[in-house]
């Protein structure tokens, strides 16, 4: 044990010791007295008109946290892209896998394009939503790349629909902006609660957003799975 | 005390192990691939963390069915929310790191810190930890290591 190690785990010790801290102060009785959380367990519904009130928290009371964190998975994955740069078109890529595994995947692609959008589309009102959605979609693009290395994702392609995508997410922003002078207000009606079409914007926001995910993530495992492989 | 109590220790007890395992393994591993783990398992332990601060006992999760508010309470829906943004941020997070030590492993051939901390001392001839400069072996003598090196 050198030094190094010692002070290290005396850290550790003290860091444990300072979380330990919380059992003490938490509250057992766990009633959940006033605060914006049971307020907006009481009002998102009758002023949404979501039904689901995660949904409505990510989108519509904290909706420019998650165009925030949109902007860091966006800089995340930009710059893995960068790191890992462009793939020489002449470098050998690994072998097809069998034929079960090729023939799987390409059944399974349509059901789970289907299974990601029906829950993009639900995310308002029952469990379901932005993120559950585009990793389905995320997963559909990227099966049939581990079934068959050799056909690659056409990079130019998801980035073109993860930038639209993007603009698109600012348009509705901006709308907002001029119809109800406030950034990432929420547009069209109310609607009736769990319908389709309801709970003002957030559908199309929930589309928006699962697609630049969905495009983000495929993005990235396909670039980390088609890196040259070291000599 | 509860048993609802009992729930809410274990789970903050869970929590703040994991929180600690993944700060154990990132200073006290030399490998960079089980450094991310060690981040991987921190990040686990926030979201854990964070969850159970909103958890109430008996409740439901924070979503109406047929548009009437449930009659058992609800969960605090803020910190689900977060937890969900902090998810894909922390796979983000990931990516960038894997990537970072893919390029790092084709440059130099190990992933040891301390193995690679020796190698860049040679090529730049400073201690990156220390900062300070290191004694860098005249040009024959390298040339001869590396020469060496080879024939192995």
């Amino acid at each position: 044990m050198n030094l190094r190690e010692i002070s290290s785990l005396v850290f550790i010790v003290w860091l444990g010791l300072l979380l330990g801290a919380v059992l003490k102060i938490v509250a057992y009785d766990n009633i959940l007295t006033g605060g914006v959380g049971t307020y907006i367990l009481t009002h998102a519904a009758p002023e949404l008109g979501a039904e689901n009130i995660v949904t409505s928290v990510l989108l519509a009371y904290r909706g420019l946290d998650t165009l925030g964190e949109l902007t860091v998975l966006f800089v995340a994955i930009t710059a893995a892209g960068l790191v890992l740069g462009q793939r020489r078109t002449d470098a050998p890529s690994d072998s097809d896998a069998g034929f079960i595994l090729r023939t799987a995947a390409n059944l399974l692609f349509p059901f789970l394009i289907i299974l990601g959008t029906y829950i993009l589309l639900q995310g308002h009102f029952s469990p379901g939503g932005v993120f559950q959605g585009g990793a389905i979609l995320a997963a559909a693009f990227f099966v049939p790349i581990l079934a068959s290395p050799a056909s690659p994702l056409h990079h130019r392609v998801s980035r073109l629909v993860e930038g639209l995508v993007v603009a698109t997410f600012m348009i509705i922003c901006l709308l907002a902006l001029f119809s109800d002078d406030a950034f990432l207000a929420l547009l069209l009606g109310k609607g009736s609660v769990s319908q389709l079409f309801s709970a003002y914007s957030l559908p199309l926001l929930h589309i928006v957003i699962g697609f630049q995910i969905g495009t983000a993530f495929a993005g990235i495992l396909a670039r980390l799975q088609e890196t040259e492989a070291s000599d | 005390m509860t048993e609802s109590a009992g729930i809410i220790i274990l789970s903050y007890c869970g929590a703040i192990g994991l929180i600690l395992l993944g700060v154990f393994a990132m200073v006290m591993y030399r490998h960079l691939i089980r450094i991310i783990f060690g981040l991987m398992l921190l990040e686990a332990g926030v979201n854990l963390f964070l969850i159970t601060i909103g958890y109430r006992a008996n409740a439901v999760a924070p979503i109406l069915v047929d548009g009437q508010i449930p009659a058992a309470a609800m969960v605090d829906p803020i910190p689900q929310a977060m937890v969900l943004t902090a998810i894909v941020i922390g796979v983000g997070v990931q990516a960038l790191a894997l990537a970072l030590v893919v390029k790092t492993y084709q440059a130099y051939r190990t992933l040891d810190t301390q193995e690679l901390a020796q190698k860049l001392a040679k090529e730049t001839g400073v201690d990156i930890i220390e900062g300070t400069p290191v004694y860098l072996p005249s040009p024959l003598a390298a040339h001869k290591q590396i020469l060496e090196e080879k024939s192995t």
